[in-house]
């Protein structure tokens, strides 16, 4: 489903802070892969993540998603197959429009924003049973500001959002850093339902060792721009957390 | 009485800049001072081609037209080359000025004996009452369409991109294209802003446009109060409010005259209006 061939990135190149992001990197995920992605800060975990988002461009080396070609195409191009939830749980999600107007929005992510308006009683209602399976009463909310609720709401709204289309691969960066651990558990659970329930690829890059060893089928740590470990889902079932805690000593 | 009266009509025309600047400050977060000149540019377009006899609706064609193109140059300066709004805005308005000279030939051009937009319907004999009507109706078509273009699929993009780009973009907008439509639309609504007034005053002049952006930021900051104090989600409401704030700030002005204020002290009235509106909620919720 994703395939990175050889890829560098180095960031002001040539300049005095020149900092090497990642280094002839190479790495496949198949599909309805669930990745985990571990490493400490600076190791290239979000580097590796934007490259695949397509928010930077690789220096050399290939990115290829679902069959195509996809080195040089923009963010807002992989869209039609990506969607992806950020560590700030505002960015997710538009805060001065309404529910809907987010959800319509997500509904068009592969598709053209044309000059119609699409938020009909039909599109009103599926919103509604969308966001009443995540049990958190915001239903009858759906014509409120989008920015009036907590992060950890927008946050497991922006994961009902990314499913309001067709979606192949879902990226989380960090999805709970910002969240408190209750929040947080229900943001990783609804994930986890979420990409088993609609089979999709997914990549999540964490810090929460508890995560990491709780979801995915497959783990990667990463180190100064390389990959270090990288365990696939025979062993990860039996790896312990305790372990994974080793992994950084 | 009379004041009041052409205050208002002025209001309905100043209501393309208010949208304008709507669209550019609160909707795209973008600070955009091409306004000055785009609302020239309409005047002067308006200007040289009613002298030369031009069809109505190729007339309004053009001012659209023309505002769009500034508004667009400025958002690729922003976009593509990564320069400051406001300064890309100076720029591009720096520039207009010429253009807009080269157009008008001359500083002032007199249109008072010229058939316009205000004589295509002749219902009420006062004249300044039947503008009433033709104003109104333009400026309640131009709400309708701008209230629709919001509501749409694409409008709700345009919307979302001055919350968080991050977000459109990895919902496949590209927010670039999207900023330059938006300055576009921005514009050419500041240039039919300039093509009423041209009509309504009689003349175009190539300093009509200095200061007018302060008129649009008025207005838009009188419609923001509003909308804050009164807790408004609707676009709809929004926009009429936008418009009401176009007109309550000439309404104001005019009252300022009404009591005998000195003529050239109208520009600072109108800053210090401008100062009391901003400063207003901001103070009285400080205290709260």
């Amino acid at each position: 489903m994703i395939e990175l061939k050889s890829i560098s990135k180095t960031f002001n190149a040539g300049k005095p802070n020149e900092v090497k992001a990642l280094g002839k990197l190479n790495l496949e995920i198949k599909e309805k892969e669930f990745v985990v992605i571990v490493g400490s800060n600076g190791s290239g975990k979000t580097t590796l993540l934007n490259l695949v988002a397509g928010t930077i461009l690789p220096d050399t080396g290939s990115i290829s998603i679902a069959g195509n070609n996809a080195t040089k195409l923009a963010d807002y191009q992989r869209s039609k197959w990506i969607a992806r939830i950020f560590q700030n749980p505002l960015s997710g999600t538009a805060a001065d429009l309404s529910i809907l107007d987010n959800f319509r929005l997500a509904a068009l992510r592969t598709q053209n924003k044309g000059l119609t308006i699409g938020k009909n009683e039909k599109f009103k209602t599926l919103v509604r049973e969308k966001i009443a399976a995540l049990g958190m009463g915001l239903e009858d909310k759906t014509e409120q500001p989008i920015g009036t609720l907590s992060g950890g709401q927008r946050q497991a709204l922006t994961l009902m959002m990314s499913v309001m289309d067709e979606c192949k691969i879902l990226l989380l960066d960090e999805p709970t850093a910002a969240l408190d651990p209750r929040s947080a558990e229900n943001v990783m659970r609804t994930a986890d339902a979420l990409i088993k329930q609609y089979g999709l690829t997914a990549i999540l890059v964490t810090h929460n060792l508890k995560d990491a060893a709780n979801y995915g089928s497959r783990i990667i740590q990463m180190s100064e721009g390389e990959i270090l470990k990288d365990i696939s889902t025979a062993e990860k079932t039996k790896l312990k957390q305790a372990e994974l805690f080793e992994w950084f000593g | 009485m009379g004041l009041y009266l052409s205050a208002l009509l002025q209001g309905l025309c100043f209501a393309g800049i208010a949208f304008g600047i709507y669209i550019s400050m609160k909707i795209f977060n973008i600070p955009d001072i091409t306004t000055d000149g785009s609302y020239t540019l309409g005047g002067v377009v308006t200007g040289i081609m009613l002298t030369h006899n031009q069809p109505g609706w190729m007339i309004l064609l053009a001012v659209i037209g023309a505002g769009a193109v500034a508004g667009a140059l400025t958002g690729i300066i922003h976009t593509k080359l990564k320069i400051n709004a406001l300064l890309a805005g100076i720029l591009v308005m720096t520039a207009l000025y010429s253009v807009n000279l080269t157009i008008l030939g001359r500083s002032n051009l007199p249109l008072l004996s010229l058939p316009s937009l205000f004589s295509v319907l002749n219902v009420l004999t006062d004249p300044n009452q039947n503008s009433l009507i033709i104003l109104s109706l333009f400026v309640a078509a131009l709400t309708l369409l701008i209230g629709y273009l919001l509501k749409t699929d694409f409008g709700i993009a345009m919307r979302a991109t001055g919350n968080s780009e991050q977000m459109v973009r990895a919902l496949g907008v590209n927010t670039d294209r999207m900023k330059i439509i938006g300055l576009a639309i921005a514009n050419a609504l500041t240039a039919l802003s300039g093509y009423l007034i041209t009509q309504f005053q009689g003349f175009a002049d190539i300093s009509m446009g200095i200061g007018v952006v302060i008129i649009g930021l008025g207005s838009v900051i009188i419609a923001e109060t509003l909308i804050n104090w009164l807790q408004i989600t609707s676009v709809w409401l929004s926009l009429v409010l936008v418009l009401a704030g176009a007109v309550i700030f000439q309404l104001v002005l005019a009252f300022t005259l009404d009591i005998g204020v000195n003529p050239n002290l109208l520009k600072m009235v109108t800053a210090m209006f401008v100062l009391i509106i901003v400063g207003l909620p901001r103070l009285t919720s400080s205290k709260a």
